[in-house]
């Protein structure tokens, strides 16, 4: 990889080297690195662009690394990732694209993540998106994610794309057996003429299922955001939808969060709110010393945590 | 010290009319001492305060801290020479940790657990508790409030002013927090200005002022203030005395 690789592969997964662990890297729609551990075998597939990883159950404590990079301005990559997670293992998956587009061509990645993951199975999901570069090619990102926990299982998901990203177009869909848990923390920033759109549906149908959503995004420029989180029960299950986002200059933002009773059981809540950054938090963070820029700084770094 | 003269701020009414919040308040306060401000309701003592940070940009008059003219600086630049004021009602910050809010008051990124924590425990709260929670709705209002008094105390001011800092706050901690006020006076190292309807924290005081109808009434030591303002309260209201027929 060269320095302009080495430099998104920071900002997607925090990496400076080669990771411990199972991991797999995608430079350009070619695969650039893998390795594989005794519990967690990664495996291109035959038919279509992508990978199968499969890992065994009972497996603790280890990590999945699977960024993507692309520098190289006009490609479109399409790739298929299969998550087989075995029973009741307990692993952190970082996943993560990062585009670099200096040409004028539009660079895109359209990553489509199925996970299955059995009885009692823990996982952590990161996922970064994040684009640079000045050329006036478009960096587009359009993921989609599937889930499916059985009965028990868990997964926490953090889905972040905080800078660059012109277009993106996010759908996750999420399925949760009885005791199973979804947790999915997303956080969106877009500026100047950037479109983002996020549909969720959470579905809840076994007994004891949870699922939460919380979701923040800060809106700047002229840029749009569309947020459709669709909360499902089923069952005796609890979910939870939050969406806060902060507006900013010219920025639109719609937030459109639904919850579906299907059961006399379901506990399902929904809160939304949008608006500026309060004029209290500004006026608190001058009286610490801080300018207006840096306050505005601040607030926003706090928000997105 | 700080030097007040003539100071005014006007408002413009609904009706078009002008509503004069604050009509030629002097005031001068020396250095390291501990003035309390006191009076009715709707007096002006928060518009007070919040003229000399510089949330309020006064119509007249004049404010010099240190012998530097203010009245016309930015509330950063007034921050920046050492004023510094705990809100009334605090804001709450969403995803922010209270670690942070002392950090960037503290106006050091590295501020340790460690100090952080000796700030919290001057206000009464249990430092391990709270130094890692997000300074947002989980929070009551008298935790809020204790928050916003420790960024002040993690300020170290030259100037400290505090609007009602015992509204909300229980028992408990409001003997801390007086406690904390009468260290900090003791110290000598920083002026400061409270409003308060508070006995024990006029207890503390070198002197009262006391604001109505957006003037100084009255301004003296305490023991030459306090009773007066108490043999005011009583007569003043006609229900009150009907006890006495």
């Amino acid at each position: 990889m060269d320095k302009t690789e080495l430099k998104i592969l920071k900002a997607i997964a925090d990496l400076e080297k080669t990771p411990q662990g199972a991991y797999n890297f995608r430079v350009n729609g070619q695969l650039d690195g893998r390795n594989t551990t005794a519990n967690i075998d990664i495996a291109s597939k035959e038919d279509k662009p992508g990978i199968d990883i499969t890992v065994k159950p009972g497996t603790k404590g280890e990590s999945i690394h699977i960024p993507v990079v692309l520098t190289q301005s006009g490609l479109t990559d399409l790739v298929y990732n299969d998550f087989y997670i075995g029973e009741g293992a307990d692993v952190d998956i970082v996943a993560g694209c990062g585009i670099h587009n200096a040409g004028c061509e539009t660079s895109q990645h359209d990553g489509i993540h199925v996970f299955h993951i059995g009885k009692n199975a823990k996982v952590r999901y990161v996922e970064r998106h994040y684009g640079e570069g000045d050329g006036t090619g478009e960096r587009i990102l359009n993921p989609r994610t599937e889930v499916y926990l059985e009965e028990g299982a868990s997964i926490t998901m953090e889905m972040t794309q905080i800078k660059g990203v012109d277009s993106t177009v996010r759908d996750t869909v999420v399925e949760v057996e009885a005791g199973g848990e979804c947790v999915i923390n997303e956080k969106l920033m877009t500026d100047g003429k950037q479109v983002a759109e996020s549909n969720m549906e959470i579905i809840l149908k076994g007994p004891g299922a949870t699922g939460r959503v919380i979701s923040r995004s800060v809106g700047r420029g002229e840029s749009v955001q569309v947020f459709r989180p669709c909360m499902t029960g089923k069952s005796d299950c609890f979910g939870h939808v939050q969406c806060d986002s902060i507006l900013m200059d010219k920025a639109k933002i719609k937030s459109i969060p639904a919850i579906d009773a299907q059961d006399v059981d379901a506990q399902l809540i929904h809160e939304a709110a949008i608006g500026r950054i309060a004029g209290d938090q500004i006026l608190k963070l001058l009286t610490l010393g801080l300018t207006e820029e840096e306050a505005e700084e601040k607030i926003l770094e706090g928000f997105l945590n | 010290m700080l030097e007040i003269s003539h100071l005014r701020y006007d408002v413009t009414a609904e009706d078009g009319n002008e509503l004069g919040i604050l009509r030629d308040v002097s005031l001068t306060v020396e250095p390291g001492k501990l003035v309390v401000i006191t009076g009715p309701n709707g007096g002006g003592k928060t518009s007070l305060a919040r003229t000399i940070m510089g949330l309020n940009q006064p119509t007249g008059g004049t404010i010099l801290w240190n012998g530097q003219d203010i009245t016309n600086l930015s509330i950063t630049e007034r921050a920046k020479l050492g004023v510094s004021y705990g809100f009334q009602q605090p804001p709450r910050f969403k995803g922010m940790k209270v670690k942070d809010l002392l950090a960037l008051a503290a106006g050091k990124a590295d501020l340790t657990p460690g100090e952080g924590c000796q700030y919290l425990t001057q206000v009464g709260l249990c430092a391990d508790d709270y130094i890692d929670r997000e300074v947002d709705a989980s929070l009551s209002g008298g935790e809020v409030k204790r928050i916003e008094i420790a960024t002040i105390l993690a300020r170290k001011a030259g100037l400290m002013i505090f609007d009602e800092p015992e509204a909300g706050i229980d028992l408990w901690s409001f003997a801390k927090l007086t406690e904390t006020f009468e260290n900090i006076h003791k110290k000598g190292d920083s002026t400061l200005l409270i409003i308060s309807h508070q006995e024990r924290i006029i207890n503390l005081a070198d002197e009262i002022v006391v604001v109505e109808q957006g003037k100084v009434a009255m301004q003296g030591p305490k023991d030459e203030i306090f009773p007066q303002i108490m043999a005011r309260t009583l007569p003043g209201c006609g229900y009150m005395r009907e006890g006495d027929r």
